[in-house]
């Protein structure tokens, strides 16, 4: 008996298994009963891919075994840390280095042993998972922490038209949802909230929150010290002052062979904390409605200690290995939740650099900020306290600090377990093809209405979509300034989320990435490094550019309009993309990917943030997957900021729409 | 921070670092301290007990003297399938086993007795119940027993059945504090017993109170008349059942479309947890566990539901003050 949600679950006999009599006979969990199919048929026979063993993947593998699936596929890259297994709970101290999807499967075979659990200890965006590969299966199941690779598996699913089941959890919220293509929306259709960035002066001139002086640290201090030399970094101030010498400056930070440590680290303290605030303060427009900051200098804040060099040389602090070496013991400092002071901030700051120099050194140079690098963590930390001390801001201990600078996500396992069941549920209506029944489910920490976990209906596509739809995209750009590259890196990886692009001018192939022939691979590097109007095949006003991605199937075509001019501020890219939906833009402060050796926890081409864009996102307009009829008076309403669930009296409870995470379209 | 031992170990806070994010160094430091008791392994309890072992609570307790059948395994993953391991244990034995597993600092025991045996010394010993599978008699005597208790123990049942679960809990007089803005306000919560929530008129009770609560209360009814255990029913009895329903409204001048025939169907026909809800009841069990432990973040009063027809997961203030 159909209601509005149309299910009806009983439970069906207990299902033998083959094989040994030791074998339990399990009882499948659920069943439809008469009009539609058999769901423990439909469960039965389902082919089932799990992107993520993480903390929504371990709840999700586990309960979709229970719940009688028996051939489940997992992608995951990572390997299992300390920090995971507050939530992961397949995984043990023991398993820590190992392949998460590996583990995953052995832990969910134990209670489970006769099902089929395959693992691959790789990156989704690897091209082996092709739209073939996403063919074979009858759903999609997506637990990911980062929304690059949201949107490269929204793209296959697309491509290769199987359904979609997206979730994310953050502490207590968490939401599941469900995408197919030509009924709802796909996971690209609603705006998603991006991931704030700043602007280069906020961050090298005028920072006014404590994040700003993170940025600083970590993306600029740490890597001038300790990162890549060749890198452009923006460390040094503007000055007012044409004439002093940026050469000059740039001596600062080498450090000469003999030159003494603990002379090199005030002599770097003293230039970043002291030297570079006054020339910044020279610059009197700066400061004209802004509070100055306050230059300081190594030998104030730590004049007692001049007469003993900080760490004591020769008393050295033993660590057991590179890893625990830690200016924290070092200077018998135990907690991470303390508020320092800028004394304690000061030496931090002083015995990291010295202790990175003195017991890591091979590491000088090649060094990329790493939240599970203990040194790294402090002297940032103690950087950006020593910073915000400068500018009135107040300080944060190292927990917090490392949470910021890590971007790191908190998270439960009861929330993780609460999304993997609603996940589950809405495969099974997938698997039955019940599209009326199909709901988006968020997981709210406060009652809305008395719901704490609230299903919304799906939408239908949005017409103006560019991914799942074919809406032409214009962009705005200098075509006689910028280059191929910048196009590529900024527009097309970065907005468009392509992994290995190409790019048509007509049927001229002006670049290709991934495998190219060898005679070609000269042409296209010359041509990335080409002024657009300069290119083989001359890209102008009026040109219409192609961009594809052969993996994800994804093509769009995109409108050049030649633009002389771009607000420094507002256009910092000298590029603006319109028709297109705001999804994560390339961070300004230059974050570099962190090197993909299979065993970090980052993706090469991972932008910045990995935190789940969780917040409850309603769109501005309706358009339900079943028809309601509009009363006269109901067409205005339908356009407001407000979500409908359907109950089950036909009643239509209006809420309010969360509108937090929501942000209008801009057009640049 | 005092040095006096109060202070998480390295090792809590490596392993706890990203939970500590969510609800501090204090609630986790009160978490670790706090002591649980359980009862009933099933499904649902499996998943309640990974959590807070995960959460890493001072100690967790499990009452199930039944021997492991086919039937707890269909939802419970704490359970080996091997006969040679699980063979003539009890239920709580073997989730025991595994449930050490999953945190080390968690002390992790089994008790053996029924429920209704154990004095109010006994619960005393406790700071959390937790009751399931449990009848309607033996549920108020557990929930009696901790009240009489000067220290505030929090009791909390929960029953799963078909596609739909029901949560009850009971934190009698609960003060606690809670930032808004740059505020700290105080609040207080005052929760009926089972039995007092339990006698509230229908009638009195909102028009949209969900119909779970009515239907679990025929189902209770039904098993307690017929001096069943709990889950002890099947579709046979369902005409028994709806006939009691009829009695029931009446006697409440409920209308009884307050209490579906089909509901009751559903409830009485598949007695089984399905996996899903288990991991849901289970998640929302344990986050509230967690909150009255810690002191922090706003209880559910009194009663949550879901049911996965609809997909709603609804609180519902079942108390006299609120009729």
């Amino acid at each position: 008996m159909p209601g509005k949600a149309g299910m009806m679950l009983t439970f069906q006999r207990f299902c033998v298994y083959p094989q040994n009599t030791h074998t339990i006979r399990l009882p499948l969990a659920a069943s439809y009963s008469s009009s539609l199919p058999m769901a423990s048929e439909a469960i039965k026979g389902a082919k089932v891919l799990m992107v993520g063993a993480g903390g929504i993947g371990c709840e999700l593998l586990k309960t979709l075994a229970l719940s009688g699936f028996r051939d489940i596929h997992i992608i995951d890259m990572d390997t299992i840390e300390v920090s995971n297994l507050n939530r992961q709970f397949l995984f043990r101290q023991s398993h820590v280095g190992q392949s998460k999807a590996k583990v995953a499967r052995d832990a969910v075979l134990k209670f489970r042993p006769h099902i089929n659990i395959q693992p691959y200890h790789a990156n989704v965006k690897d091209p082996e998972f092709n739209v073939d590969f996403f063919k074979q299966f009858n759903v999609v199941l997506n637990g990911l922490d980062n929304l690059d690779a949201r949107r490269h598996v929204n793209r296959l699913c697309l491509a290769a038209d199987v359904p979609l089941v997206e979730s994310g959890t953050t502490g207590f919220l968490g939401q599941v949802t469900v995408h197919v293509k030509g009924k709802t929306e796909c996971y690209e259709c609603q705006p998603k909230p991006a991931p704030k960035t700043y602007p280069v002066c906020t961050i090298t001139s005028t920072p006014s929150k404590f994040v700003h002086c993170i940025v600083w640290a970590k993306d600029l201090l740490f890597a001038k010290l300790f990162g890549d030399k060749n890198q452009d970094n923006d460390l040094n101030v503007r000055s007012s002052d044409a004439a002093s010498s940026s050469e000059n400056v740039e001596d600062v930070f080498v450090r000469r062979n003999d030159e003494d440590i603990e002379q090199y680290g005030k002599k770097i303290f003293d230039h970043v904390f002291g030297y570079n605030i006054e020339l910044a303060l020279s610059n009197e427009e700066t400061w004209k409605n802004r509070n100055r900051p306050k230059p300081i200098y190594s030998k104030d804040i730590l004049s007692d200690e001049l007469a003993q060099p900080n760490g004591n040389v020769d008393k050295k602090c033993a660590f057991d290995d590179e890893f625990s070496v830690s200016a924290m013991k070092s200077l018998g400092m135990k907690n991470p939740q303390d508020i320092w002071s800028l004394k304690e901030n000061s030496r931090i700051f002083l015995e990291a650099l010295r202790l990175f120099f003195t017991h890591r050194g091979k590491d000088v140079g090649n060094l990329t900020f790493d939240k599970d690098d203990q040194l790294a963590v402090e002297f940032v930390t103690a950087a950006a306290n020593i910073r915000a001390a400068s500018f009135g801001i107040p300080p944060y201990s190292l927990f917090e600090a490392k949470g910021i600078a890590g971007n790191i996500v908190h998270a439960v396992a009861t929330t993780n377990a609460v999304i993997a069941g609603l996940i589950v549920i809405e495969t099974i209506k997938v698997l039955q093809n019940d599209i009326k029944s199909y709901r988006m489910t968020y997981c709210l920490e406060h009652p809305s209405r008395k719901m704490l976990l609230m299903p919304v209906e799906p939408f239908e596509p949005n017409k103006s979509c560019y991914v799942c739809s074919e809406t032409p995209l214009s962009l705005e750009i200098n075509t006689k300034r910028a280059k191929l590259k910048d196009f590529v890196e900024k527009i097309v990886k970065a907005k468009l989320g392509m992994n290995l692009p190409l790019i048509m001018n007509s049927s001229n192939l002006l670049y290709e990435a991934g495998d190219v022939e060898d005679d070609m691979v000269a042409i296209y590097s010359a041509n990335l490094e080409k002024v657009l109007a300069e290119l083989p095949s001359p890209v102008t006003g009026g040109t219409m550019l192609t961009v594809e991605d052969m993996q994800q199937e994804f093509v769009c075509n995109v409108n050049i309009k030649h633009r002389e001019e771009f607000d420094e501020e507002k256009e910092p890219d000298s590029m603006v993309l319109s028709g297109w939906t705001q999804h994560v833009s390339a961070p300004e402060n230059k974050d570099k990917p962190a090197a993909n050796n299979g065993a970090s926890t980052s993706g090469a081409s991972v932008p910045a943030v990995e935190s789940d864009e969780i917040s409850i996102v309603s769109p501005t307009k309706k358009r339900k997957l079943t028809n309601v009829p509009n009363a006269p008076g109901n067409e205005a309403r339908n356009h407001q900021d407000e979500l409908q669930v359907i109950d089950d009296e036909d009643d239509l409870v209006m809420l309010e729409g969360n509108m937090e995470g929501f942000k209008k379209r801009k057009l640049s | 921070m005092d040095g006096d031992g109060e202070e998480l170990t390295a090792q809590e806070t490596a392993l706890y670092d990203r939970q500590i994010r969510v609800w501090g160094a204090d609630a986790q430091r009160r978490l670790s301290k706090a002591h649980v008791l359980v009862y009933g392994m099933k499904g649902t309890i499996a998943e309640f007990c990974k959590n807070i072992v995960l959460a890493g609570v001072g100690s967790l307790t499990l009452i199930d003297d039944r021997i492991a059948s086919e039937e707890a395994f269909s939802s419970n993953f704490l359970i080996p399938l091997d006969e040679n391991v699980y063979g003539g244990k009890t239920l709580a034995q073997l989730c025991c086993d595994s449930l050490k597993d999953f945190n080390p600092m968690v002390r992790v025991s089994v008790q053996k007795g029924d429920l209704s045996s154990f004095d109010v010394e006994f619960f005393n010993n406790f700071d959390v119940v937790v009751v399931s599978s449990c009848s309607l008699p033996a549920k108020k005597l557990a929930n009696e027993k901790c009240r009489k208790i000067s220290k505030r123990v929090a009791f909390y049942t929960v029953d799963c059945r078909d596609s739909c679960g029901e949560i009850f809990v009971d934190l009698q007089d609960y003060k606690y504090s809670k930032k808004k803005l740059e505020e700290t306000i105080e609040c207080h919560l005052r929760y009926p017993s089972f039995e007092e929530a339990l006698s509230v008129p229908w009638r009195e009770l909102p028009r949209k109170t969900s119909k779970l609560y009515f239907a679990m209360r025929v189902i209770e009814k039904f098993e307690e008349a017929e001096g069943r255990s709990a889950g002890e029913v099947s579709v046979a009895d369902l005409p028994g059942v709806l006939k009691l329903k009829k009695e029931l409204c009446t006697e409440q001048s409920l209308n009884e479309s307050h209490v579906p025939d089909t509901l009751l169907e559903r409830l009485v026909t598949s007695t089984l947890e399905f996996p899903p809800v288990c991991a849901i009841i289970g998640g929302i069990l344990g986050q509230e566990v967690i909150k009255a432990i810690s002191g922090k973040g706003d209880p559910l009063k009194n009663f949550f539901f879901f049911d996965a027809f609809d997909g709603k997961g609804i609180i519902e203030n079942i108390s006299n003050s609120n009729a």
